[in-house]
Parts: structure tokens; sequence; C-alpha cells
């Protein structure tokens, strides 16, 4: 037992994996709840108002969770096989806000659900294939299903146009973009479709450009604001892009190089392998991007189209999810099991971070796609900053998947070890409770 | 001597007249005597008595010996010792203060049941040492003399003051044993009246055909000496049958009658079951008891077939009732005219007179009642006290102590009646009682009919038939019959009947003794003593004691010869019964008793008994209200009888050596080790953790053995490790502790003496896992507080190093083989006292003790915080969580003097009182929340 203590506490120091240790006094998540009910991987959570969420993964099912107690509200069973996308519709009736739930699956099925009920109040299946990736447009009050095809749908299921696709891959992200296009991912490409509602009410759908700028599969595509929008690719090109006139507005190649002063003992092949490069998740608050860069972490600055703070170990593994919780606090899951909550912090001294590796990246324009002004060689800025670790979560015996937080109720984690785990503010909670004991007490008018 | 503190106090109060009342005074439940027993030696009372422990005695007073003991609880030989039962037990019935009037009360048609409460005394036996509670209660039986038996229940112990102390709940206690026996003997009463009663039925049918096959032969033999004495006995059965459907009529109504003795509490749902049944058999026999409708249908049969038994009456019946009244398996029997002696009549043991589940159940209660009582007075009083407590705690309870089982609520003096069927499960079979299925004997009827009606198929048919044929004659007479009986029902304790019905009832009530007298002295072939008692007693009980008859040595010569034999009995009878009908005034009962057919023993019994018959008769007449009468005084010299009993008693079949009789079969283990635990308890009463006693609802739950055995446990974890506090505290402030051990027995030794520690373990230790070999996961660390973990070499023992690893943060680990402990450090003060390796304790009980009085401290610190609203919530709209914090924080430091690790022992407790409050039962549909703390651990060692 010594042994492995001895070796635990070791590992810290050696590994360039971080270890915070136990003392984590920034961690508010003092207390758990393990949610069960699914069968297998959770891939998915999807908030649905400010105390539901629901999960959905590959056993089909779609559960939907109060997060303030950790009731299950429902069950919603319907799809016999993996779930590939879920996303929420919100219908404006008369008075009420009405949110659905639309789900697709492998069984090449979409269906529409009713949360509060849990009947399934749509469905459609024997599509020509599953659909990877859906995508609502509230202003038009229709939906999109992208895979080797992409559908137009209204609220009722009713198709209302379809574009084949050319592509092997299909569709495997979508996006709004503004004045009604919509901007579609599909291997190393960008599309650019638009959507016009004829005098009659009927929709067609156009592809307008192609951007093929990506050197390979596009994993992520997001939009960053109002006039900007960026994808990343699986060798960790990370492209920003304008999203009226869909030109390059600033490209950067993430590369870890190893660094010099590493412990030498440590045999590595020459070049990283391009899964450590990869882009798998990209997420934004409007002023920064956040890229989980294989197991690293890479913060973007847009306005300044340069890197903020970047850890290229943040994880034992991939990153699969991550979130900006303010411009200073993020959060990150990964494969090896664990959450991570970062904090972007000045350096303490002028003095690069030696110690977990050497950032080396290429930024240029291209000339041939013109305008927005080239960017900067981050390297040179000064004011780079340092992703500190503050806290971690640990709790899931396999990868976690994906997280979803509701502010101060809790942050909810699905894994692939079929549990979702709630984690919350213990202080908060035992606050709750004490509320409710004396509620009670007083109901009953004593003990 | 003017310092000494009494004089102080004397002339203090002297001085003052009276001081002030104190503003604090205690609650009245811990204001123990400081003196109590300042004149004597406590433990000299006990020294004489001739029985090492107290014991629950059983006695009965037969109307063949006398009193005899019956049975003793528990049943060792060894725990009465010397003590002469024999005598005892003459002692205890001959201050029976019941009312036992048998009989009926001038007025009343019927032989009258009485209806008599239990009576309570204590009564003393100085020179045996001897001091008893004790309880008398009658039960019925259809043979018995008046339809009664009365027994007693007697706590017997050498401590005068215990059960003076102790009666009330002593009276309790036996009052709920008494009404369940006492339910259970109106289950079977009933029950025996039924068999009864279809037998005079089938009786009657006989007799009426036979009847109207003599009417038939010849009508000038109309007024035959032959004709009369057929005649009467068919008036004779009628009536009969008449009684005997009032005795059910009355035995029904019995639950109506408003009981007098306010400890007499009886389940409701028994009483409505018993009603109903007795309604439903009422209605029964109301139908087919109705004689006029039966001869009616008779006759018309006779008339038609011109034979009274022809084959197409039978064929027919059997065409039209065979679906209906196959169910009716029980073949009755005609009643005989034997008149068994006294002496040869077997009475039905205790067992047989109650239903078998009632009887059990109350030996299961006496049993209970015996071991609740076990120990001095100071003992009971202390463990009520911790009783009285704990109940008061309901609310913190669960964190340390055992929760109390449900019948502890009986000790508040809360009137729960005691049901035998438990009346949570559904008891179909005590719902609707089986059939009495009896063997279809050849009958001697059978043998004198034609070959095919040797099936007992064919035999029941006929009574079948008689039954329907009455219940349609029946129909239009039964309203009035119906009205009847509610006014009976209702007017009962008066005792008023119709005047025409008067008559009849006085002389039948005479018939009832008469055939009690006459059927003694008849040497019955059929009571002697088959060894198949329940065979034996349903023949008995359906076939002996009236006087009608259908010979079995008749069934031999075949022929109608049957009615002859029968009638000459009758027409006997019949003269005696008239006699004392003019004789004797139905007051006066005991009268009759003493006639010639009654032995000299007997009649002894009786004069010894006489002194009683008085009160009896008036107190039945008066129905006083229960009284308990305290009979102290020692005993009048009486007749050395024990000889009597042990030789006599011809019904030597059951066992009335006493002791021997009764639940030997289940009974010789348990009580044996009960009896055991029970002085193991009485010794080591100092030690007190008493809930030895606390009896039921702990089947494989952590008894309190196995918990002092923990004592010991933990004692040797806290003398031998000098870690050992850090991994207390890690136990009671909510963290997970895993036991690492290859050694099976020393992990599991350990987790046993931990789980001592381990706040609100569950009933049966659910939050303990002792013995894990395979790696856990996180809910297995949200469900269980204290786990035994295997340490194994190979990849699975990687793999759970692993998750040791990964889970660090959660648990500490104690490796029992390195004896390291890897936790967050404890600096706090809180525990030291039940973690001090230099302690003085050297047995593990009183360490145990001492452990549960620091958690009772604690946990009542827990629950101050828990309830004390601004601890937890602003006062005013302007505060923040800030403020309460802080104010949480100045509480537990200033005000109970805790350090942060202490203060994190108050909090999981108060958490875990909260979440109690909020969800009692546990359950939620919600997963339970996990809390923890991240805090760096390190590494002790020895």
């Amino acid at each position: 037992m010594q042994r492995w203590l001895f070796f635990f506490c070791k590992m810290g120091k050696k590994s360039p994996v971080l270890c915070i240790g136990e003392e984590q006094p920034k961690n508010c998540f003092t207390e758990l709840q393990v949610l069960k009910g699914h069968f297998d991987i959770v891939r998915f959570l999807v908030q649905i108002d400010d105390f539901r969420c629901a999960s959905a993964g590959d056993d089909g099912l779609v559960l939907v969770w109060n997060v303030e107690t950790g009731e299950r509200l429902q069950e919603l069973r319907g799809h016999s096989q993996q779930i590939t996308a879920i996303t929420t519709i919100t219908c404006k009736n008369e008075v009420t806000l009405n949110t659905s739930l639309i789900t697709a699956s492998s069984d090449r099925s979409l269906s529409l659900w009713d949360p509060d009920t849990g009947n399934r109040v749509q469905t459609i299946s024997d599509l020509h294939s599953s659909v990877k990736c859906l995508l609502v447009l509230e202003r038009l009050c229709v939906w999109l299903s992208g895979g080797e095809e992409l559908c137009v749908w209204n609220r009722d299921f009713q198709l209302q146009c379809q574009r084949p696709n050319h592509s092997d891959t299909g569709i495997t992200a979508l996006i709004e973009l503004p004045k009604n296009y919509i901007a579609a991912a599909m291997d190393k490409k960008i599309m650019i479709y638009s959507l016009t509602v004829s005098a009659d009410s009927s929709l067609s759908v156009a592809e307008i450009r192609c951007l093929s700028d990506h050197q390979d599969q596009i994993r992520a595509l997001i939009n960053v604001n109002d006039g900007l929008f960026a994808s990343g690719s699986h060798m960790g090109e990370l492209i920003l892009w304008n999203a009226t006139e869909w030109n390059l507005l600033a490209y950067e190649h993430i590369l870890w190089e190893e660094s010099q002063d590493y412990n030498q003992t440590e045999i590595r092949m020459g070049a990283p392998k391009p899964s450590e490069m990869s882009i798998q998740h990209l997420t934004t608050n409007g002023n920064l991007i956040l890229a989980a860069v294989g197991s690293g972490l890479y913060v973007y600055s847009v306005q300044t189209r340069s890197v903020v703070a970047y850890r290229k170990v943040a994880h034992d593994s991939n990153v699969l999810h991550t979130m900006l919780l303010s411009d200073c606090e993020l959060m990150s899951c990964s494969e090896d099991g664990s959450v991570r909550m970062w904090e972007i912090q000045d350096l303490p001294l002028p003095a690069e971070p030696a110690s977990s590796g050497f950032f080396g990246m290429w930024s240029f324009g291209r000339s041939n796609k013109q305008s927005g002004p080239p960017s900067k060689k981050v390297i040179d800025i000064p004011n780079i900053r340092m992703l500190e670790l503050t806290g971690d979560l640990i709790g899931h015996s396999g990868a976690v998947q994906m997280f979803v937080s509701f502010t101060e109720k809790g942050l909810v984690t699905c894994s692939a070890d079929h549990l979702l785990i709630l984690w919350k503010n213990g202080e908060r909670q035992s606050r709750l409770r004490s509320l409710a004991l004396f509620q009670k007490l007083e109901e009953r008018g004593g003990l | 001597m003017i310092g000494s503190p009494d004089v102080v106090a004397f002339a203090k109060e002297d001085e003052y007249g009276q001081t002030s009342p104190d503003p604090w005074p205690l609650p009245e439940e811990f204001s123990v005597p400081l003196y109590p027993l300042a004149d004597s030696n406590p433990w000299a009372k006990t020294s004489y008595a001739k029985f090492t422990k107290d014991f629950i005695l059983i006695s009965e007073f037969s109307e063949q010996v006398g009193p005899q003991p019956l049975l003793t609880i528990p049943d060792d030989p060894k725990v009465c010792g010397t003590f002469d039962l024999n005598y005892f037990s003459l002692r205890i019935m001959s201050v029976d203060y019941q009312a036992s009037f048998v009989g009926h009360p001038p007025g009343t048609g019927y032989p009258r049941l009485s209806f008599v409460e239990d009576s309570r005394v204590v009564l003393g036996d100085s020179k045996e040492g001897a001091f008893a509670y004790v309880h008398h209660l009658t039960l019925y039986d259809l043979e018995a003399r008046g339809f009664v038996r009365p027994f007693c229940m007697a706590y017997v112990a050498a401590d005068e003051k215990k059960i003076m102390l102790q009666f009330q709940e002593l009276s309790l206690r036996f009052s709920q044993a008494s009404e369940c026996l006492k339910a259970g003997n109106r289950r079977a009463f009933a029950k025996e009246l039924q068999r009864k009663l279809r037998d005079l039925e089938y009786t009657h049918s006989v007799l009426q055909r036979e009847e109207g096959l003599q009417r038939e032969a010849g009508p000038q033999s109309m007024y035959s000496a032959h004709a009369v004495e057929k005649a009467n006995e068919l008036a004779n059965v009628e009536k009969s049958i008449f009684e005997h459907r009032d005795l059910l009529k009355q035995i029904s109504s019995y639950h109506r009658r408003p009981r007098r003795d306010p400890h007499a509490v009886t389940c409701q749902k028994c009483v409505d079951e018993c009603l109903s049944e007795c309604e439903e058999l009422l209605n029964k026999y109301a139908k087919i008891a109705y004689p006029c409708g039966y001869s009616e249908k008779a006759g018309k049969g006779e008339d038609g077939q011109g034979h009274p038994r022809g084959q197409g009456e039978d064929d027919d019946d059997d065409e039209e009732e065979e679906g209906v009244k196959r169910k009716l398996s029980y073949t009755p029997q005609l009643i005989k005219a034997k008149s068994a002696k006294c002496f040869d009549k077997r009475l039905k043991t205790l067992q047989e007179l109650c239903d078998k589940t009632f009887y059990e159940a109350t030996v299961a209660l006496l049993k209970e009642t015996e071991r609740s009582f076990r120990g001095d007075l100071c003992y009971l009083y202390t463990r009520r006290l911790d009783k009285a407590l704990q109940r008061k705690q309901r609310v913190t309870a669960f964190l340390f102590e055992e929760d109390l089982s449900e019948d502890d609520e009986d000790e508040l003096g809360t009137l729960r009646p005691f049901c035998a069927v438990n009346h949570a499960v559904d008891n179909y079979v005590l719902l609707n009682p089986p059939p009495i299925v009896l063997t279809p004997e050849p009958h001697e009827l059978d043998a004198l009919e034609r070959p095919e009606h040797l099936d007992p198929a064919s035999e029941t048919s006929v009574t079948q038939e008689s039954e329907l044929g009455l219940g349609e004659s029946h129909l239009e007479s039964s309203p009035s019959d119906q009205t009847l009986e509610t006014q009976e029902s209702s007017e009962e304790t008066k005792g008023s009947f119709s005047s025409d019905k008067s008559g009849v009832g006085l002389a039948e009530m005479q018939q009832g003794l008469v055939s009690m007298k006459s059927e003694a002295p008849d040497p019955d072939p059929d009571s002697d003593l088959t060894p198949d008692p329940n065979h034996n007693l349903e023949r008995e009980s359906s076939s002996e004691e009236m006087e009608t008859t259908a010979g079995e040595d008749e069934g031999e010569t075949g022929g109608h010869q049957t009615p002859v034999s029968l009638l000459e009995v009758v027409s006997e009878l019949e003269a005696n019964r008239e006699e004392e009908c003019e004789g004797v005034s139905g007051s006066e009962l005991l009268a009759p008793i003493d006639t010639a057919c009654c032995m000299a023993q007997e009649g002894f019994l009786y004069e010894a008994s006489a002194p009683e018959a008085v009160p009896r008769l008036c107190q039945n007449s008066h129905l006083q209200p229960s009284q308990t009468l305290v009979v102290n005084q020692e005993p009048q010299a009486l007749l050395p009888l024990q000889d009597d009993y042990t030789v006599g008693s011809p019904c030597s079949e059951s066992p009335v050596t006493g002791l021997e009789l009764p639940s030997g079969l289940l009974g010789d283990a348990v009580s044996r080790t009960s009896a055991e635990d029970g002085s193991d308890c009485t010794m080591s009463a100092s030690t007190g953790s008493d809930q030895t006693a606390s009896p039921l609802g702990y089947g494989a739950v952590v008894t309190l053995r196995q918990r002092k055995k923990a004592g010991q446990g933990a004692l040797r974890f806290v003398r031998q490790y000098p870690f050992a506090i850090q991994a207390l505290w890690c136990l009671l402030s909510g963290r997970t502790l895993v036991v690492l051990g290859a050694d099976e027995g020393r992990v599991r030794r350990l987790v046993a003496a931990l789980a001592l520690f381990v706040p609100a373990p569950g009933k049966c230790g659910e939050r303990v896992q002792a013995w894990l070999s395979c790696p856990f996961t996180l809910t297995d660390l949200q469900r269980w507080k204290l786990i035994g973990l295997q340490r194994v070499a190979s990849p699975l023992g990687s793999s759970m190093l692993y998750s040791l690893s990964r889970y660090s943060r959660y648990i500490s680990i104690l490796d029992a083989d390195q004896t390291t402990l890897r936790c967050p450090p404890y600096r706090g003060q809180l525990l030291t006292n039940i973690a001090d390796h230099r302690t003085y304790i050297r047995r593990g009980s009183t360490y145990f003790l001492h452990l549960q009085s620091t958690l009772c401290h604690l946990a009542a610190k827990a629950f101050l915080f828990t309830f004390t609203h601004h601890l937890h919530l602003p006062v005013s709209a302007t505060e923040g969580p800030e403020v309460v914090e802080s104010r949480r924080r100045c509480f537990l430091q200033e005000q109970l003097g805790l350090g942060e690790e202490d203060s994190q022992i108050l909090l999981y407790l108060s958490q875990l009182i909260t979440q109690q409050y909020l969800q009692p039962n546990g359950s939620s549909a919600a997963a339970p929340s996990f809390s923890f703390n991240y805090t760096t651990s390190i590494l002790y060692k020895i």
C-alpha cells in the first residue's frame, strides 16, 4: 500500500499531467448525486429550462432530470438505436413557452418529445440516412437536419425541402449565419447554404459557396458572434470566418512543440500525432474562443486575434467538451474521466512558463482570401497568461462526454460509465435543506 | 455532626418552612429515589425463594382433579427448582374472584354462557418466598360443567415489590394474553357448536324418520309407549338444538357486550372476523335447525316414497344438491345416549380449547412478557427510563441507537390490542376456517343401508337434503326468528326472553345439567383415549355428552332397533330431568352436581371451591366492573392434594405433569437460550445496555451481543492504534473508511469494531460492507461508510488500487496489514475521551457504554445545532449568507467549543438529522446525495 501511495504522490511531480491534489479551496462542488438510468454511454446533455435537463446516449433512451432534486422526471423511450443528435425546440404559444425535444437516432428516425408528459409527439422513421446534426431556426419556425442530406422541416415534422449531399461523410455540424444563411461542415469543407422563403411560404435551399481552406476534417464549427464564426479541424487548424462575407479572417495552426528543457528521458515520437492536435471542441463567449486541442486547452482572443492562454497537457487524455464560465474561468472534461476547472491567471513573472511544454504556432493570413488584418505572432505577445487548475471533479469511471452547467444549481456531467453525476455546492444545498427543515417544522407545528 | 450535610439540610428546611421550588425540576421519570431501600438488603428477599428466577405459571381448575399446573414459562425445570407448583396452583386458583356464574338465571330460557371479566390479584406466600400476580380467566368448553373452564396465569416472582410496582404493566400484558386466549377460545367454541349442531340436526332427522315410520306402521300404535318415547326423544333433540343455537347466539353477541375491563382491548379486526363468522354460522343454523320445517319435509318425503330412506329420494337429492353442498365434507354423527362418568371424560387441553394459532401466539406473548420482566426491579426501572428517553429522541435516535421495536409502545400504557393472527398478513385460513374434515367412518347407518350407500357422499347427502329442505321451509318463519335474535342480543344481560319460551328454556337448562351428569358414569368406549387426539376430540365433542344416541352396538345387529335403545335412555333422562325441574330452581345451580355420579373426589373439589361460589354468583348477577383485588396474606391451610393430581386424572393421555406439557417441541431450545440470555442480562444489569430485552424486530439485525463484542474490538483498536482517533473522526465526519487487508478475518473484525462509530448505520448495518473483494465505484462509496476491502496481488488488485487512488479524496484508507492510516489530519479534542489509547477501561461492554454516552452527547449537540434556526437561515432579510455562516462558525467554535475538524462531525450529524427529518423513511425518488470536502490526506504510521 505504501508503495502505491508513494507512486501516487510522485505521479503529481513527475508526470506532465497536472495533479492539483486534494486541497481545492476554490472548488465549490462539495456534494454530488449519482443519477442512474442509462444502460450505455451517455453522450448528450441538453438543458430544457432552468431546472431540467435531458440526457441521451447509446442506449437510445432519453431521460429528463430535475437538476434541483436529482429526480428522474421522464423516461422517453422510442429509439431503438443510439441517439446521434438532440436539441430543444421552443414553441411560443399564446402565453406559455413550450420546450420540446427533437432527437435523431441511428435507427434513421427523428422524434419530437414533450418533456413534461414524456409523450412522443411526432416521429419520422425510415429516413434515407441517419441524422448527425440538428439545427433549429426559431426565427423561421423551421428546423434542419444534417446527415448525408440536408433537410428542412417545419414544426409539424413536415419536410419543407431537402438537398442531397455529394460528400461521403455527410454534414457533421450546422450553424446559423445571418440573413438566412447556413454553414454546414462536411469533411474538409464548409458549405454555405441560403434558405429562401418564397411568396407562397415554401422554402428552398441553395448552395452558395464552398469554403475549402481546411487541410483536414472539420471537427468543430461554432458561431462566435454576429459577424464571426469559427471552425477547427483534426490537424489543429483554427479558422475564423466572416459570417456575412464568408471570407477567412484568421488562420491559426496549433502545434504543440516539444520543449527542450522537458524531461529528456521520456521518449517521444518526433512529430506529434495528429490526434494530439485535433480540435475536438470549440466554445466561445464572444470574446474568447476556447479550443480543446488533443488533451490540451487553448484560449484565443477574438479581438486581438491572438492566443490568451494555453496548456498543452490539461488532461491525461483527449478533451471532449469545454465551457467558458466567464472571461477567466473555464471548464473541461476529458476521456480520462475527470472534469477540470481552470482559471486564466496573469503570469506571476514575465518569464515564460517552461514547465509543461512550448507553444509553437504559425499564424499567417492568406493573401488570396483578402481582407481582415493579418494575425500577429502570438509568441511575441508578452501579455500571454496562464491557465491555472483550480479544481477537478473525479467521480466518473469512464470518459466524461459532456457537461451542462446550471450555474449555482450545479453541474451535470455524463459519461461513458452510463452515469450522470450532479455536482452541487454543498453549502448551498445544506442551506436549502435547512430551509426545508424549518418549513416542515413549521408545518408540523413542532417536532 | 453539625457540619454533616444531612443535618444542615434539615435545619434549613425547618428554618424557612418551605424551600423555594426548584426552577429546573427534573422530569418525573428522572427522579430516582435516593435511598429506595434504606432498611433492607435488596438481595435478602430472594434468598429463601425456592426458584431461581421469575416465571409464568398457567394453571387450571380442573373439574376432575382440581387445581393443577399446566405449564411454566420458561419451560425449564431448573427455573422452578424445588418450588411446589401443585401447591402453588392450588393457592392461586383458590383466590379466583371472577364471577363464574353458570347456567341460566331465573327468567331466561336457555343455559347462559357467563361472560366474566378477568380478575387480577396479587398474592403472596411468604413461607415459600413467592409472590405472584395472578390473572384469572374463563374459557368456554361445550363439554365442561356450565360450559366454563377456569384458568389462571400467574407471574411468580420472589420480589414482592417488583410485582406490586409492575402491576399495571403485568396486568396489561396478561390482559393481552388473556384476550388472545379468549378470542381463540371463542372461535374454537363456535366451531364446536357448529359440529354439535350438525350432529344434533342429523340425529333429529333420523329420529323423525323413525318416528314417521312408526306412525305409518300403524295409527293404532300412536299412543304406544314406544311412540311416546320416540316423541320425547325427538322433543329432547329439538330442545337441545334450540339450546345450542342459543349458545351460538350468545357467543356471537360476546363482542357487543360492553367491556368493564379497561385493559381488555381486542384487535378490532379479529373481533369483526369472529363476529361475521359467528353470524354466518348463526344464519346457517337458524335455517337448518328449524325442526318443524324439517319434519314437514321429511313427512312429505315419507309420504311420497313410502320408505323413509328411499332410493329415489336420495338420488334426487344427490342430483339436486350435489353441486351446492359438496363442500360440506363433514360427516354428521348420531348423538349417542351414552353418559360418560365425570372422570372418564377427557377434558380438552388448553391447546384444544383455543385455536392453535391463538394458543401459540399467547405462549409467545407470555414468553416475551417473561423476557421483558427479567432482571430485578432496579434494572427494569433503568431500562424503562432508557427507553422513555429514547422514545423522546426519535429525531436523533437513528444516529447511534438501535431503533425501538414497535411493541415497546405498550409500555407507555397505550392500549394496543395484541393480535394473534398478525393482521398485517392476509390470513385466509382464519377468515374462513377450514371445513372440519372428519374421516367418514363407516357409520352404523351405512351398515344397514344398501351397499351403494356405503360411500360417504351418499351419507352426507342425507344431511344436505335435510338442510336444504329446512332452508326452504324456513323461509317464511325466518323473519320472526331474526327479530328474536336481535332482541336477545340486546337484552341479553337482562336475560329477558319472550315468555312463551322461558318455561321450556328452564326445563332445557336442567336437561343440560342432567346431560352432563348422566353422561359421566357411563363408561364410554369412544372416549378412551385413542392415541390420535384430533380425531378423538372431534368425535367426542360431536358425539358425546348428549343423551340421544345412535348406538354403535346396534349397528351390527342392523334393522331399526336403534330407536328402541335410544328411547330407553332418553326416557330415563326425561324422568330425571322432570324431577329436577320440579325440585330445583334455576338459580341454585351447584346443587345438582353433587349427585351420585360424582365420586368422592369430585365432591371434595366442590367443597373446596364452595366459598368462591357465592362471590361468583353475585358478581355475575350484577356484572361488576372488574376490580383488581390484592390478597396479600398467608394462605390458609389447605388439604394436600398433590398426590391426587398426579395419580388421579384418568385422562392421563395428556401429560398432566404440568411442566412437560406445553410447547416442548419448539420451546425448548429457544427458552433455554433465552434463559441464558436472561441470566446474563440480570448479571450485567450494571452494564445496562439493556437492549437485549427489546426482543422482537431483530432477526438478522445487529444484536446487542454483537455490539458488545464489537465494543471489545473497538477498545482493542483504540488501545492498539495510535491513529485510532483519526480513524474514528473519519467515520464520524462521514468520510468513508476503507479497511484494506489480505486476511479476511482480521478485516472483518476491524470492520465490526469500527461499525460502532458509523452514524446512522441502518437497521441491519446497511452502511457497512464488511468484506469486498472487487474494485468499488463511486456509488459504493456513497452507499457504504465503512468498507472492508480485500487486498489481492493480481491484475484485479491493481485495478482495485487504481480505484483506491482515484477516489482517494473521498476515502480514508486503513491498511490492516501495514498498520497505516491515510486520512486528513485531525487535531480536535472532541474524540479524545473515546479514543484514548491509555484508557483505563478494560472491558468491552464498559467501553461500549462509555462510547454510547459520548455519542449520545454528540447527537444531542447535533440536534441543538440542526434545529437552531438562526444558525442556518438569516434572521432578517438584509443578512447575507456570509453573516449566517459566520454566526454558525461562531456558535460551533465558541459556544460548543469545537475546532474545525470537530465541527465537521457536527455538520455531518446535522446533515443526517436533516435528511432523516425531511425523509423519515429514507425513501425518495431522488438519488441520495454524497457530501465531501477537499482536504489533503496524510499518512499515519504506528
